[in-house]
């Protein structure tokens, strides 16, 4: 019996995924674990593991073609079944629903009965025939203007009262290195515009600014380093101290989920990489329970992951806190974003020598290094911020404390 | 210019017509001593005597087929059926006879035959008579179909269709035959083929014929009250179609409706439609709607009879919509 092959969710929050690659053709066998396919999903390129067994009958979504979580994407049955009727039953779910019907439904007044005919839409610009006569003369793209007539169909005189809007400059001059291209957005870029929206605009910010004296940690880390092939980075020392510091205060490893408040007992820390299609946050579990060796191996298995686009959805959700560090790009301090399901983020700056006053009145060169920490309100107040972030830099400053 | 009914101006053309060529002569039921059951033969009997002007029993396809028959004998007969409606019994006589008989002879047989009478509905009548079968003809080829409006168009073309040698369908309406008009005193013939704009105007094209076009006028004058100016094309022809003039208004105007007081399925109404939004696509801002009768038979009580014909309000709102004023 020929079954549909379904698009799957290969990411957590995968509603569509572009098919990248078919590993098989049609007419190969397929086995169980068989990878039949690569699916560009929100954030990766994923690998489709077939859970079905057979032949492959036909390709539904080719190569560059889009499918929603739930469509038909190929047919795999028995050799020589014909996989015409299963392709055919998966057409109408790619048809775009109609928000007409519903009101085609209603009856129309007797008095204009005309009017019902217009009513189907396919995303198509009505016009009249002389309005699309009228704006191809004009040099006018018909969708772009405003329709009067029924069910939005443009007519002569919206062409002629139409003045198109001052069109982007499309000439560019000969020297530029910019252009006035309309870039398509990836399927990444629409994830992150979608996920730090909802971040900012449900999730009410307040932010904390802080400087840190990093001259010890900067000390020891150098002696550390001395006698060490690789090198330890700076950021594995600060998310472990900041794994610490998140143990003593529950509410910054906590998510909001509406009607209760989520704490997490693991402290799984991500770290914003930068990639040329837009960012990424891998995610150390568990490093409450881990050394700096051990978080700075797996930082740099993720970021090197990362930078393939090799990471799996498991490497890059979840995480109940979240680093940003601009610092390597002399930023002196900024806000960063909330990272959901976490309730905190602390973007950290530039390590800058600075003129302190010193206890004794005198002034003294520090290498002080900005800190802002973003909380979501709904599960932070400012003083429980405020004491996560002193214990924070208590630690960093003098790592003794994490002993305590 | 003399003013002059409708039924006088038809007078005059079978009178001026007769008295050019002897071989024109009038048949039909009561045609001769009682002048036509609507007048329209009123004295011709006197002045042209029983050999030319004859009274038929109530027979549509006898005296019809006769009338075939003559013509094919070189007579130019006019043949009056006291309505359309009941020439249906005579179609057969028409269509398989006068309209075949030029084309299977290879031009050897002429049918100079007109045949003439009220068609559409007036009042009172319920639904066997008062129906419209213009299309019945229009849809034959052979025939040629006129349906004036005016005194003027009706002499004109009436005296063309009995010069013509085809069988021409001259369709009349009941209520108008007490319309005025001016026509001259000289002598005109009006050629087949050719409308009439019966109301220049410039925002919108009204197409009609017959008895309907007094009602679009009306409207139009309406409309100009409203600042619509519309433009009322009289076909005058059905068939020959003057489809230059219809689409130089049309490519004016760029908005039309038709009005037909037939039904509206297969009516002359709705092949005018096709025919504009075929040839004039790109000159339309508005789909081409139809006035037409409604789809039903024609009620007795009067008050449904006038509702289910094409009202002058009925005009105007289908004018509104094709300019997307309502």
């Amino acid at each position: 019996m020929a079954e549909k092959v379904f698009m799957i969710a290969l990411s957590p929050t995968m509603e569509e995924g572009a098919i990248l690659k078919w590993q098989k053709k049609v007419g190969d066998a397929v086995k169980m674990d068989d990878i039949l396919c690569e699916v560009e999903t929100d954030k990766a390129s994923m690998e489709y593991v077939s859970s079905q067994e057979g032949v492959l009958l036909a390709i539904v979504k080719d190569v560059g073609a889009s499918a929603k979580v739930g469509d038909t994407i190929a047919v795999i049955g028995e050799a020589g079944e014909d996989p015409a009727p299963l392709i055919a039953e998966s057409a109408p779910s790619a048809k775009p629903p109609t928000s007409t019907q519903a009101s085609a439904s209603t009856p129309a007044p007797a008095s204009a009965p005309v009017v019902t005919a217009d009513t189907s839409t396919n995303g198509r610009t009505k016009s009249s025939p002389l309005a699309r006569r009228i704006a191809a003369e004009k040099g006018l793209n018909v969708a772009e203007i405003p329709g009067s007539g029924p069910g939005g169909r443009v007519v002569k005189a919206d062409v002629e009262g139409y003045t198109p809007a001052p069109a982007v400059k499309t000439s560019v001059p000969a020297s530029s290195p910019l252009n006035n291209d309309r870039v398509p957005v990836s399927r990444k870029r629409g994830t992150i515009a979608k996920r730090l929206s909802e971040s900012l605009f449900t999730a009410p910010h307040f932010f904390l600014t802080l400087g840190i004296e990093m001259d010890g940690l900067l000390a020891a880390r150098e002696k550390l380093n001395e006698k060490r092939k690789d090198k330890l980075g700076l950021n594995a020392f600060l998310i472990k101290f900041l794994a610490e510091a998140l143990k003593r205060h529950q509410a910054l490893n906590a998510s909001w989920e509406g009607d209760y408040i989520q704490n997490h007992a693991s402290v799984d820390i991500a770290i914003a990489v930068a990639q040329p299609d837009g960012l990424i946050t891998p995610v150390v579990r568990d490093c409450g329970s881990k050394g700096v060796l051990q978080i700075e191996t797996e930082l740099r298995d993720l970021i090197d992951r990362a930078r393939n686009n090799q990471l799996k959805p498991d490497d890059y959700s979840g995480a109940t806190f979240t680093i940003s560090n601009l610092g390597s790009f002399g930023i002196e301090e900024f806000t960063a974003i909330i990272n959901p399901p976490g309730a905190a983020i602390l973007a950290l700056g530039a390590t800058i020598k600075t003129p302190v006053v010193a206890e004794d009145d005198s002034i003294v060169v520090k290498k002080i290094m900005k800190v802002t920490l973003s909380c979501d309100h709904r599960v932070i107040d400012g003083a429980v911020g405020a004491a996560f972030l002193t214990e924070f830099k208590g630690m960093v400053e003098d790592p003794y404390r994490v002993l305590l | 210019m003399a003013i002059i009914t409708l039924r006088e101006a038809l007078r005059q053309a079978l009178d001026e017509e007769m008295a050019r060529d002897p071989n024109v002569v009038i048949m039909g039921e009561e045609v001769a001593q009682y002048d036509g059951a609507y007048k329209v033969t009123k004295g011709l009997l006197d002045k042209y005597g029983p050999d030319r002007v004859l009274d038929t029993p109530i027979t549509e396809l006898g005296f019809t087929g006769l009338g075939v028959g003559a013509a094919f004998g070189g007579i130019r007969p006019v043949v009056e059926w006291m309505t359309i409606q009941f020439g249906l019994l005579a179609i057969d006589q028409l269509i398989n006879n006068a309209t075949k008989y030029r084309y299977m002879s290879g031009g050897q047989f002429q049918v100079p035959l007109v045949i003439r009478g009220p068609n559409g509905p007036a009042e009172y009548l319920s639904s066997q008579h008062s129906q419209s079968f213009a299309s019945y003809f229009v849809h034959v080829p052979g025939f040629k179909v006129v349906a004036p409006t005016t005194p003027y168009d009706a002499k004109g073309l009436l005296k063309s269709a009995i010069r013509d040698n085809n069988p021409v369908i001259f369709l009349e309406s009941e209520m108008t035959y007490g319309h005025k008009g001016e026509v001259p005193e000289e002598e005109y013939l009006i050629p087949f083929g050719s409308a009439d704009i019966k109301r220049p105007g410039k925002d919108v094209t009204i197409i009609s014929f017959s008895k309907p076009v007094l009602m679009c006028l009306e409207a139009a004058e309406a409309l100009a009250k409203e600042g619509i100016d519309a433009e009322v094309v009289d076909l005058r022809s059905l068939r020959p179609l003057d489809h230059e003039t219809i689409y130089a208004s049309v490519r004016k105007t760029n908005h039309c409706i038709v009005v037909d007081e037939a039904w509206p399925q297969c009516s002359v109404g709705s092949w005018v439609q096709s025919v504009i939004q075929k040839d004039c696509f790109d000159d339309l801002d508005a789909p081409v709607e139809l006035v037409a009768g409604e789809d039903v038979p024609m009620p007795y009580n009067h008050r449904l009879e006038l509702a289910v014909q094409p009202t002058v309000a009925k005009i105007s709102s289908a004018v509104k919509r094709a300019l997307y004023r309502s």
